[in-house]
């Protein structure tokens, strides 16, 4: 769709509000396999990010390990990127965002990074609510190491080496509202278009807004019955609604009959408008958005949408009553306290 | 509560012939979690402020409440703060050590208990002074709540009495520690002066411990190693700090946490700084990385326990060249070990924390003004040679309390390292990561956010050329890890000098660091004595300096005293000066408490009698 932003008229292949051409988004080229859902979520990260007109020097991106962390390296090599440890993301994510408020964080992880290895700093960082888009590039197996579960492996799954999973998965949108987040979205993959709108809801959003994007592995786990294929996902995704970004000041162009048409507002004016499809879901509501992926977990579809966006909230740089000035950009007189200071401090241990 | 003007009934050693002055060690044995160390501190402080050097180390169990603690003052008027391996003065207030507690007695010492405590009948040859606590509380009626805790300043007011103490500096003591709020000062003092009154008036002087002002702390101050290192860290410019709760690691954080908002606060009220307590302390260290690479000055504090969980994040700072500064307030090991004891048995396992061929710089502070100026100090090399800076403190220095000189304030501007901003890399044809452009093996970095096309690149663990670009390719790894070898010899030579303290015709070397350096110096002073005459080199960075193997050289025997079991201290030097390996002699002792001059003079006296 052609976005409006201040009356100027945007299309990809042309420059945007920052100067920018697509080709400044560029990052190297993928090593991933070919097809691998994760090749298309970092094209929606170049569009989306090159649509909003977000200058790259103004993005970091931030990883663990496994495949999804790889993907980085993939787009926008303006930016700068930290591929850091095995589920450890969210802690590099969180001092290096602290350290500089005034950039927008990217992480991205998969499914072993978030939910095996790095779980319980993945909730640890939504219930500080550290202001970043967190990605989990969900496809329930382990790429990198070839090919074992992963803990969003489904209950009966089964994989050419190991078998069948008897265990439950973990669902990462469940844990993330447990874990009081203010912004949580599943998408999927082979729904290009609603990556792209949900990615820049999320950029809008000022806290940890957590996209689940089922993110099917061509050469591990794509046979037709896995929930992670793109098979199933293209068969049984069911959208709870339609979702269409519209920057601040834009008007909105979507003709629609009145009561179909949900509005939410993002922290920077901009809004996510939910078109109604089947059946009506309120995105904030917190019990509403549990009930339904408990009910939805197993039942054989995939819900994707905005599950649930609150501003509640504050947002961790605002907790920690941080200077407007980035951290890292405070001059010696700002950070050395003066040799009276030292002085009077001394006193008190006489 | 007394309005009543005290008068102290003034104790003089002229008539006792015998009288021992300004030199003793005094043990408060009593049980954790029953207030006394406001009690403790009241006394230390006081003889601090009469002028007399004194050392304070509080000897305490890894629990909350009901177990035994034993804080122990040491009076010299030498100037010697080490652990003494004798206690000339016990206030026993725990009835269930009091056995053990009166066996550690000198012979003429003396017993201050509470007279409900029934004595054990085992010392003839010290001296008793029993205290009416229960009493002097019961006439004194302070808050039930606070009763407890009052009760510990009997002891105060008839210790003070009975060794002379001023009870004008008990007074200022308690100022000190209640910040001039009158209220909790007067119910205190009168407590105090209750004691002390009631011990004029029906105690007799009968030992020879006396206690004389002295001039010998002015201008000093008196605290904690993580204190010093907390303020050290301030005044370096710290601008992000993650923790995580351990013994004894956690009251440095909580320095930060307590100096920060009053030091680093704009006009505003904003903060120029970022303190998060982290899930854990691989998340502490993640942090700490994170915000080193965004540009942060940035630090993390932890004990042996946390060092173990940091050692993922410490590898992947080394070889991504990631400046960020780690105090490790060493605790006995191994594993879970004694939490409450202090040991330098962190030394080798730090060295090369990380898997792979990982080294690392450690600092060694020896004292209050290291802790302070290492502090600083650490950031400055941190983003200098942009790799981990390990400072190695430990319970003893970090918890205890020490005396010190006040702290210089930093002497140099700080060392913000090779960081090139837009305007540099429009100056410069290429940037790449990890190139060597200045033959000292430290590249160039840029900061997120630098507004240039060409100022990003991707931070990586895995294996990278120069450029930052992935890559397997032998010379490639080969050559970055042949220019990482190169930025660490730069660093070896800029890391501070050993401090060298020569003596007459010295017969032998002797090599120490760290908390040890009290005890070591007064060893010195006793072999000499002994005509033994050392010199003595202490240690104050690793990598090892060349002035430290020329030291080595030198003698035939170079002992190296350090608190560990297996020597490490040693290790590191045989490995660092192989030809000179059969020189060194290990000297090691590890039992969870400080090391004591007689200990190291006999070791020394016995090796060197061989």
């Amino acid at each position: 769709m052609a976005t409006k932003v201040d009356g100027k008229k945007l299309k990809s292949g042309n420059g945007n509000l920052a100067g920018l051409t697509k080709a400044d988004y560029r990052g190297r080229e993928t090593t991933l396999c070919q097809g691998c859902g994760h090749n298309s979520i970092s094209s929606q990260i170049v569009a989306a990010s090159f649509e909003m007109s977000i200058p790259p020097e103004r993005i970091i991106k931030l990883s663990g390990i496994g495949c999804s962390s790889k993907s980085p390296a993939y787009f926008m090599s303006r930016s700068h990127g930290f591929n850091a440890l095995h589920g450890r993301m969210p802690t590099t994510a969180t001092g290096a965002i602290l350290a500089n408020t005034s950039l927008k964080a990217i992480g991205v992880s998969g499914d072993g990074d978030t939910a095996s290895i790095g779980l319980s700093h993945f909730i640890h960082l939504v219930r500080r609510n550290v202001p970043m888009v967190y990605i989990v590039e969900n496809n329930g197996v382990y790429g990198l190491t070839k090919g074992q579960f992963s803990a969003t492996a489904d209950k009966g799954q089964e994989l050419k080496k190991l078998g069948v999973n008897p265990f439950m998965p973990v669902d990462i949108c469940m844990e993330a509202l447990i874990a009081n987040a203010g912004f949580v979205a599943r998408s999927f993959a082979g729904d290009p278009k609603q990556v792209k709108e949900l990615l820049k809801a999320a950029l809008s959003f000022k806290g940890t807004a957590v996209l689940d994007i089922i993110s099917p592995c061509v050469t591990f786990n794509n046979r037709d019955e896995s929930t992670k294929s793109y098979t199933w996902g293209r068969k049984y995704e069911a959208p709870l609604h339609d979702v269409t970004w519209v920057p601040k000041r834009d008007e909105i162009r979507i003709e629609i009959e009145p009561g179909k048409l949900k509005e939410v507002e993002m922290h920077d004016g901009s809004m996510l408008v939910l078109k109604k499809l089947e059946q009506d879901y309120d995105p904030t509501d917190r019990m509403e958005a549990l009930n339904m992926l408990a009910e939805t977990c197993c039942g054989g579809i995939l819900v994707t949408g905005l599950i649930y966006m609150s501003k509640e909230q504050p947002p961790l740089n605002e907790v920690e009553n941080l200077v407007e000035t980035p951290l890292t950009l405070l001059t010696e007189e700002e950070l050395r306290p003066t040799s009276a200071s030292l002085k009077k401090t001394l006193e008190d241990y006489r | 509560m007394t309005q009543m003007e005290f008068t102290q009934v003034k104790l003089s050693p002229v008539d006792d012939p015998e009288a021992i002055i300004n030199n003793f060690s005094m043990v408060v044995a009593t049980v954790n979690g029953s207030g006394s160390q406001t009690s403790n501190l009241a006394l230390i402080r006081a003889l601090f402020r009469m002028g007399i050097p004194i050392s304070g180390k509080n000897l305490f169990p890894s629990n909350i409440q009901g177990l035994p603690t034993w804080f122990t003052i040491r009076a010299s008027k030498e100037g010697y703060t080490a652990r003494r391996d004798t206690t000339e003065i016990l206030v026993a207030m725990n009835h269930t050590t009091m056995i053990e507690d009166l066996e550690g007695l000198v012979e003429g010492g003396v017993c201050f208990y509470p007279d409900h405590i029934a004595r054990p009948e085992i010392r003839d040859d010290v001296i008793f002074y029993p205290m009416p606590v229960q009493e002097i509380i019961k006439d004194n009626n302070p808050p039930r709540e606070l009763r407890d805790y009052m009760s510990n300043m009997v002891y105060v007011g008839v210790v003070s009495q009975m060794v002379g103490i001023d009870i004008v500096a008990i007074r200022g003591a308690l100022e000190t520690h209640f910040r001039g709020r009158e209220k909790p000062i007067a119910m205190n003092m009168a407590i105090v002066e209750a004691g002390a009154a009631w011990a004029a008036e029906n105690l007799v002087k009968q030992d020879h411990y006396y206690v004389e002002a002295d001039n010998q702390t002015e201008g000093l101050i008196l605290l904690d190693g993580n204190t010093a290192a907390g303020l050290g860290s301030i005044y370096g410019g710290v601008s992000f700090a993650a923790w995580y709760p351990i013994t004894p690691a956690s009251s440095l954080a909580e320095a930060l946490q307590g100096h920060l908002p009053r030091l680093r606060r704009d006009q505003d009220g904003k903060n120029t700084y970022a303190i998060i307590q982290a899930e854990d302390e691989l998340a502490a260290a993640g942090m700490t990385v994170g915000a080193g690479w965004a540009g942060a000055r940035s630090m993390t504090s932890t004990s042996g326990p946390g060092i173990s969980l940091m050692a993922e994040f410490a590898g992947l700072a080394f070889f991504a060249e990631i400046p960020i500064v780690i105090w490790d307030v060493q605790r006995m090991g191994p594993s879970t070990g004694l939490p409450t004891r202090t040991s330098q048995g962190d030394l080798l396992f730090v060295r090369f924390l990380g898997h792979g061929d990982t080294q690392q710089l450690l600092l060694l502070p020896g004292n209050m003004e290291e802790c302070f100026e290492f502090a600083w100090r650490a950031f400055d090399y941190a983003e200098r040679f942009q790799i981990p800076i390990f400072v190695m403190s430990d319970l003893d220095l970090g918890m205890n309390l020490w005396m010190s000189k006040e702290f210089d304030y930093p002497d140099e501007p700080m060392d913000r390292g090779k960081v090139l901003s837009a305007e540099e890399l429009e100056q410069v044809e290429e940037f790449a990561r990890y190139r060597d452009v200045d033959g000292d093996g430290i590249p160039y970095r840029t900061l997120p956010g630098t507004d240039h096309p060409r100022a990003a690149f991707f931070t990586r663990g895995t294996g990278h050329d120069d450029a930052a670009v992935y890559s397997e390719r032998p010379e490639e790894y080969v050559a970055n890890m042949e220019r990482i070898a190169r930025k660490l010899e730069t660093a070896r030579g800029k890391l501070p000098k050993p401090i060298i303290h020569k003596s007459k015709g010295a017969r032998a070397g002797l090599v120490g660091f760290g908390s040890t350096d009290p005890a070591i110096m007064e060893a010195v002073d006793r072999l000499a004595e002994a005509g033994v005459n050392v010199d003595y080199m202490r240690l104050r960075a690793i990598p090892f300096s060349d002035e430290v193997l020329e030291f080595i050289e030198k003698y035939d025997r170079t002992y190296v005293v350090e608190m560990n079991t297996d020597g490490q201290l040693y290790q590191l030097l045989q490995l660092a000066a192989p030809a000179n390996a059969t020189k060194l002699v290990k000297m090691n002792h590890n039992d969870g408490l400080p090391l004591t001059a007689r200990w190291i003079t006999e070791s020394v006296l016995g090796q060197e009698a061989k």
